[in-house]
């Protein structure tokens, strides 16, 4: 078992982050996640495993920065809240559109605009349907403890690399302000020039060797044709993610006649709710997505044979609860319910919200 | 004298570089975009570092530059080619890294990342493209565009009161003390050719010696949008755009010392 800890969320990702022998994080400073570059700033892992960390001039330096280092077949990381995230959007779009692994942290805040620096869930449209311009997904993942900020690290890096796509991790102002215990990963080598030349040599900027032809990491093709073609890989390319990457998890759904849906923080609050509703002999379970692209849609579908309603909370005004509805289908009524502006519901509002909504209190 | 007898290598006394493709170039017959992928291509070549150099190539008329030079590429957003840049030197520090931007991706919508590389010392090369005006969307202005000047967005002139001054982007770039090399060139006669090839060979070298950013400005033209032949805008620049960008070295290494940057004393 690794060293067990008690930390905060966000001190937890930069110390998995270098534990995952990461190459280069590259940020700007937003609450509620400054702390991430702060920590990782104070422990100097560039004495210890050689992994760059700088700061930059702005969101979207930091993720073009990405662009770069990721092209040359680094693993390397960035993180910020919302407003940060809109700025990255840009870069979003082309490290998909080129095809490049990495992994952003969204540490959510309140929207639109500058909004507020309290925990929200609004950003679920723009991290799993896009954000920037262009067809294209990000696999995403959500945690809903201390303890998977330490995991999603390693598991974001994994399928990024996998799938030659960027990877996010959506959590909120909750999770990376909370300190829970963890379990720290074991410390895995960064990768040596060597290692990456054998295992990505195919295609990153490396500098052209005698023996190869050149490399170009770009997201442009003005032939219509050919660019139809590369959307068409991509498509397939995510089609292969809801196939086998899909992650969820399902809470006391065994004899649930009514089901709750909710990722992240969320999840953590409505994971209370089912057992007072329980107490209250309410038989509900909760699924809880944990990538929300590729999302849970088959779980979903079967339950929706098995229970009366569905009841979809999110601390934004009701983004997951369309998918929700797509993958249950009209058979059954599936509400939402949720709380806005950075509030966090309480377990006993969902409760009320599940008997009004659903069982008709 | 036969043929073959002409054509043997004792006669050579020029050549193409390896480096440069075969690939026919996209730039319009005058632009000076094919004299400094040449240089590029000849200078990664005499310096033998094509297995260690990346290239970033930018948004507008260069973005296919990675068609021209046989090294390896990537194309940034606009604007961006000095963050992507920084993002490969810093995790591969033994790699020679290089930008190629034009006067609307660096002076413009690439400011705060051309300022901050720059300032922050990155070891790469920025080969800046200035021809006053953007050539790829074809012709609006540019910050470098000159008071007077006539483009599809100022079709009466530049007027400062309306649409700015041109930006004098090179002499910032030059108070910066991450810089240490700091130049502006030109291509548009053999003798200004020889000199821009010298100060892109001194510019990489500074690279391999980790002496911080090197920036080599090319005053160029843009005969296809300033609406001249390739000879008329040869001399529209020289009596235009010379005046106000006047090449020659800004910075060799001597001023603005990183060491007069005293840290905080307690």
């Amino acid at each position: 078992m690794g060293e067990l800890k008690l930390m905060k969320g966000n001190e937890v990702i930069a110390e998995a982050a270098i534990r995952c022998g990461c190459d280069g994080y590259f940020g700007y400073p937003i609450t509620p996640q400054s702390e991430i570059m702060e920590t990782l700033m104070e422990r100097e892992p560039w004495n210890e495993t050689g992994m760059v960390v700088l700061q930059a001039e702005s969101e979207v330096a930091s993720v073009h920065m990405l662009y770069g280092a990721a092209g040359s077949g680094k693993k390397v990381m960035t993180s910020s809240s919302s407003p940060g995230i809109s700025l990255m959007a840009e870069g979003i779009s082309y490290l998909a559109g080129a095809e490049l692994p990495c992994l952003i942290v969204n540490v959510q805040r309140g929207g639109p605009g500058l909004g507020t620096i309290q925990p929200s869930q609004a950003d679920y449209w723009q991290s799993t349907k896009g954000g920037g311009h262009g067809d294209y997904r990000l696999i995403v993942l959500a945690p809903s403890s201390v303890q998977e900020m330490n995991d999603f690290v390693e598991l974001g890096f994994q399928l990024a690399f996998k799938y030659r796509n960027p990877a996010m991790i959506l959590t909120d102002g909750v999770i990376g302000q909370m300190m829970e215990k963890v379990v720290l990963s074991d410390y895995i080598p960064r990768l040596k020039d060597e290692e990456i030349e054998e295992k990505y040599g195919s295609w990153i900027t490396s500098g052209r060797k005698n023996s190869r032809s050149r490399h170009v990491i770009t997201s442009l093709e003005l032939d219509s044709g050919r660019m139809e073609l590369n959307n068409i890989r991509f498509q397939e390319k995510y089609a292969k993610m809801e196939e086998d990457e899909v992650l969820y998890e399902e809470i006391q759904c065994e004899d649930a006649e009514y089901l709750i849906v909710a990722f992240g923080s969320s999840a953590r609050i409505c994971q209370k709710a089912v057992d007072v509703a329980r107490a209250k002999g309410i038989k509900v379970g909760l699924l809880r997505p944990i990538t929300l692209f590729p999302f849970p849609k088959e779980p979903i579908a079967a339950l929706a044979k098995q229970v009366k309603g569905m009841l979809v909370v999110e601390m934004n005004a009701g983004q997951m609860v369309e998918d929700v509805q797509l993958a249950a289908g009209c058979s059954i009524p599936v509400k939402y319910y949720g709380r806005l502006g950075g509030i966090v519901p309480s377990p006993g509002e969902v409760v009320e919200a599940l008997e009004q909504k659903l069982i008709g209190g | 004298m036969e043929l073959a007898e002409i054509i043997s290598p004792n006669n050579l006394i020029y050549k193409k570089p390896k480096l440069l493709t075969d690939k026919t170039m996209h730039y319009c017959p005058g632009c000076g975009h094919g004299v400094v992928h040449k240089l590029l291509a000849e200078v990664i070549e005499d310096l033998g570092i094509e297995d260690k150099t990346i290239g970033i190539s930018p948004v507008g008329c260069a973005v296919f530059a990675y068609n021209y030079i046989d090294i390896d590429w990537q194309e940034a957003a606009h604007g961006r080619a000095p963050a992507v840049a920084t993002g490969i030197a810093r995790t591969n520090p033994d790699k020679i890294v290089f930008t190629y931007q034009g006067d609307g991706d660096l002076a413009s919508i690439g400011t705060a990342e051309i300022m901050h590389a720059c300032n922050r010392g990155e070891n790469i090369v920025v080969i800046f493209v200035n021809n006053a005006i953007y050539g790829m969307t074809g012709g609006q202005m540019a910050p470098t565009t000159l008071l007077g000047q006539v483009t599809s967005t100022t079709p009466t002139g530049r007027d400062a009161s309306l649409n700015g001054y041109p930006l004098k982007i090179t002499e910032l770039i030059a108070q910066l003390p991450g810089t240490s090399y700091v130049t502006r060139q030109s291509v548009h006669t053999p003798a200004a050719i020889r000199k821009c090839r010298k100060a892109i060979s001194k510019a990489f070298q500074a690279a391999l010696d980790k002496k911080g950013t090197a920036f080599v400005e090319v005053v160029s033209t843009c005969n296809m949008n300033w609406k001249l032949d390739p000879v008329e805008a040869n001399i529209w620049m020289e009596s235009n755009m010379f005046p106000f960008y006047p090449p020659g070295d800004l910075k060799d290494g001597s001023k603005n010392d990183p060491a007069s940057y005293s840290p905080l004393k307690n």
